[in-house]
């Protein structure tokens, strides 16, 4: 008389599709990663911009100072404040890595929570990953 | 003039606007972040799950699925298993073509009058086009999202970020499906707009989940690419959302409520809405059933008995009077 039961399968079948992260979360959740700071980092104060540009926008920071360094050969960033810095992500002391030392403990922390996975590392080497 | 398409736009806007003050001017994280989200979840599952239930209890008396080609028949002649399936499988294969590519909106025509007087019909594709790019494009852009929704996020949700940043453009790398998301969009909606015989049949029902799904496309690129947000926080309180562990990280930015209100409005929208195809297109008649009534008799389930009184029947009453009559008979 009617298609019921099948109806009802399929609509069972959508529910518990669309409550998959709940249970999912059930096993698994973590909570939310705090990026550690280097001692280097925490006594410089503040990075090459503030902290909430930073969190934001240093995917944008760092694409832009790769295309200057690459095709220009400038090397040098002056922030809005007018301080002068080293454009480098992975090179000696006066580089990202120079302060933020660990790349599993700053980068891939916030990284892997919310999946994102940058290309960097496919040409920069992390020099504390060989170990 | 018509001004439907306006009505839903004011719409849409005044929603963002909403959003907008409720959070920046208003300090409403909580309701904004936590209890409409809620509420559009709630309001989704409750109407959703009433509206199947309310459709499963129709009556399903006849078979009338629509026949696109030869019927099973005799040995010799082919049938079209799929335009005209007589089993389950080519039933379900019918229907898998049917919901994941469209194949009934594939086969759109337009009526014309070619230079004045001639009647013409013309295979016409772009619908198609359009509406199989948009569905798609959403469908990935949905999955994707699950990486807010998942610690640690499954390797499959990966791979489709993976797959959907093919091209490596930009950091943030961009999506491509969150692109062509917002151009079927605006080619739905111009669709509607510029082409006068479908303008005339639009109402504000149709242009109203347009506009809200190109304001959560715009809100969510403008998210990704430009008004950044701290993306870490943002997934801090989806997660806390669907851990019923609710909490407002104060890093976020009021383009996220603006974001996460237009979802939530497109949520609690949709059971009362055309949108509810998404349910309705697997219970179509036409399409979900097989074409199988040379082979298997159907009875009408409530078909009441009726009384009835055959000829041999009959003549078994009147026969004598019959035979007195002069009248034939079959049994003397």
């Amino acid at each position: 008389m009617n298609d019921k039961k099948k109806i009802i399968t399929g609509l069972a079948i959508f529910l518990f599709l669309f409550t998959l992260p709940i249970w999912y979360n059930l096993v698994s959740a973590t909570s939310a990663p705090e990026p550690e700071l280097s001692a280097k980092a925490k006594a410089a104060k503040t990075c090459v911009r503030s902290k909430e540009y930073m969190v934001a926008e240093h995917m944008q920071l760092l694409d832009v100072w790769r295309d200057t360094v690459v095709r220009t050969g400038e090397r040098t960033y002056t922030n809005p404040d007018g301080k002068q810095f080293n454009m480098s992500l992975s090179t000696g002391e006066n580089s990202c890595i120079g302060c933020h030392v660990s790349k599993a403990d700053f980068c891939d922390k916030c990284h892997n929570y919310a999946s994102v996975n940058p290309y960097c590392w496919d040409c920069h080497i992390d020099p504390k990953e060989k170990k | 003039m018509n001004f439907k398409y306006l009505y839903s736009l004011i719409l849409v806007i005044a929603l963002f606007l909403i959003a907008y003050a409720g959070v920046e001017m208003a300090g409403m994280q909580f309701v904004f972040g936590i209890l409409v989200p809620y509420a559009a979840v709630v309001i989704f599952l409750w109407g959703f799950i009433s509206k199947i239930l309310c459709w499963a209890n129709s009556a399903v008396p006849f078979r009338i699925p629509t026949t696109a080609g030869q019927q099973k028949s005799l040995d010799w002649i082919r049938q079209n298993k799929i335009d005209n399936p007589s089993t389950t499988i080519g039933v379900v294969v019918r229907m898998a073509l049917e919901i994941l590519t469209f194949r009934s909106l594939f086969r759109n025509t337009k009526m014309a009058l070619h230079k004045g007087a001639k009647l013409i019909y013309s295979w016409e594709i772009w619908l198609w086009v359009g509406a199989l790019a948009f569905h798609w494009a959403f469908f990935t852009t949905v999955t994707r999202h699950l990486r807010f929704f998942t610690d640690p996020v499954p390797f499959p949700i990966t791979l489709l970020e993976k797959a959907d940043s093919f091209f490596q453009v930009g950091l943030p790398l961009v999506f491509q499906s969150g692109i062509v998301l917002l151009a079927a969009l605006l080619f739905l909606f111009l669709r509607r707009l510029l082409e006068p015989q479908v303008r005339y049949i639009s109402l504000a029902a149709d242009y109203f989940p347009l506009f809200l799904l190109i304001g959560i496309a715009l809100s969510g690129i403008l998210m990704r690419y430009f008004i950044k947000t701290d993306v870490v926080a943002a997934k801090e309180l989806a997660m806390g959302l669907v851990t019923f562990q609710p909490c407002i990280p104060e890093t976020v930015g009021s383009i996220f409520y603006i974001h996460l209100f237009l979802v939530s409005t497109l949520l609690a929208y949709f059971p009362f809405s055309k949108l509810m195809h998404f349910g309705g297109v697997f219970l179509s008649p036409t399409r979900n059933q097989a074409n199988n009534t040379r082979m298997q008799r159907h009875v009408n389930p409530w078909n009441y008995p009726v009384n009835t009184h055959t000829y041999e029947e009959y003549e078994d009453e009147f026969r004598e009077k019959m035979i007195d009559a002069g009248l034939p008979v079959d049994k003397e």
